[in-house]
């Protein structure tokens, strides 16, 4: 887990956030903490701290909420989300192998996060896309028919692309200062 | 009296104000029935089902949390049928195998007959009625602790882990709890979910004081013992 990173987080965001949900009451939690996620990737707890004593909803509310549903993240996400499916359909056609492979290219476990926050690895118990068996989802883009080898190329794809990223956003940084 | 309904419990035909539940109702006449997440005063939630009884709809009965079954016109209840106390008795044996060590469930088991628990007994210290969680929100007006995740991992806590600022130290998680989950740990009670005791004033300087023994705080009698 990407624990040991301490990340600055900006709570300035957070003011224009809840312009948009002033004066509804409790019902407004969920889709709150929904735009606070999408604004920070994941939702900081000081972010949290301060939605509960702006709109008055004690913290354990919103605690609450946020460990029940799994689309909620107490801690720093990756870059990049892979998600491979272990349903019924894609274990039968190898989704186990297919998910070892990956945790050995990211080094990863089930859950966790990579310490220089470029991937994120979950798996998912089905995506609906069964005829794609075994599937793997990766950003918000799906890949059917998967084996160790496809998932292997793509994994070592976007890993390149994250490192070549990386570096050309250091030379940029260099440039602009 | 416009607003009663006349449902029959246990073979008598009872008249109750409607918005009331069949177990208050029932409770009036003097019934027993048996509960743990219930409360007068706090917001009924139907989480340990003791308080099971037996409504009969015609040739049919089904089974219903009494706590949060509104009295309706021509309901036929029964409190304490074999049905029911069948039922119960494997409820409350549930109960026990989650918090064998509870004073308030050995008793009832005692009432009820149940010597043994069949199912594997694992000490999770809470039945997750909720009580503790009501309490705080909707008697101390604080919310401070609430459940925390979902499913087998479900349990009652404070965010993050720590006291929270709209913890008033009340006490009144642990008091009002069934199963003593929040049971006061006295001095080692740092990151504990009320910190009671806190509450407590030590008293310092009391030679000769009879009741000082209700205030002498966590560590104990300061001017006595050590």
């Amino acid at each position: 887990m990407a624990t040991g990173i301490v990340r600055e987080v900006d709570l300035k965001a957070l003011e224009k956030i809840f312009r948009g949900f002033e004066g509804k009451g409790e019902s407004i939690l969920i889709p709150l903490v929904q735009a606070i996620q999408a604004e920070y990737g994941f939702l900081p707890k000081e972010a949290l701290v301060k939605a509960s004593h702006h709109f008055r909803i004690p913290l354990s509310r919103f605690y609450g909420v946020v460990t029940f549903y799994a689309q909620f993240y107490l801690t720093p996400r990756g870059k990049h989300t892979i998600r491979c499916c272990r349903g019924t359909a894609c274990h039968v056609r190898g989704a186990a192998k297919v998910i070892e492979t990956v945790e050995q290219e990211l080094g990863l476990k089930e859950g966790e996060t990579s310490e220089d926050l470029s991937f994120s690895f979950e798996t998912v118990a089905c995506l609906g896309a069964c005829a794609l068996a075994p599937v793997v989802v990766l950003d918000e883009r799906y890949y059917g028919q998967m084996n160790p080898e496809k998932v292997r190329v793509l994994v070592r794809q976007y890993k390149g692309a994250s490192i070549q990223e990386s570096s050309i956003g250091e030379e940029n940084n260099g440039k602009a200062d | 009296m416009a607003d009663m309904v006349e449902l029959t419990i246990d073979g008598i035909k009872v008249r109750a104000p409607k918005g009331t539940t069949v177990l208050e109702a029932a409770r009036e006449m003097g019934i027993v029935i048996p509960t743990l997440c219930y409360y007068p005063g706090l917001t009924p939630y139907g989480a340990c089902r003791l308080c099971i009884v037996e409504l009969i709809r015609g040739k049919r009965s089904s089974l219903d949390a009494s706590c949060t079954l509104p009295v309706s016109d021509g309901m036929v209840v029964f409190t304490n049928s074999e049905r029911v106390k069948k039922v119960r008795k494997v409820i409350l044996e549930l109960l026990l195998s989650t918090c064998p060590n509870s004073k308030v469930l050995q008793d009832m088991a005692a009432n009820m007959g149940v010597t043994k628990v069949r199912f594997k007994i694992k000490d999770r210290g809470c039945i997750l009625c909720g009580l503790c969680v009501r309490y705080c929100k909707e008697q101390m007006q604080s919310g401070g602790i609430g459940f925390v995740g979902r499913g087998t991992s479900r349990k009652v806590g404070t965010p993050f882990e720590m006291t929270p600022a709209e913890c008033r130290n009340c006490n009144g998680c642990e008091w009002i709890c069934p199963v003593c989950m929040r049971a006061c740990r006295a001095g080692q009670l740092v990151e504990g979910i009320c910190g009671g005791c806190l509450n407590v004033a030590v008293v310092e300087t009391c030679p000769v004081c009879v009741k000082c023994s209700e205030s002498v705080g966590p560590e104990g009698h300061r001017a006595y013992g050590k």
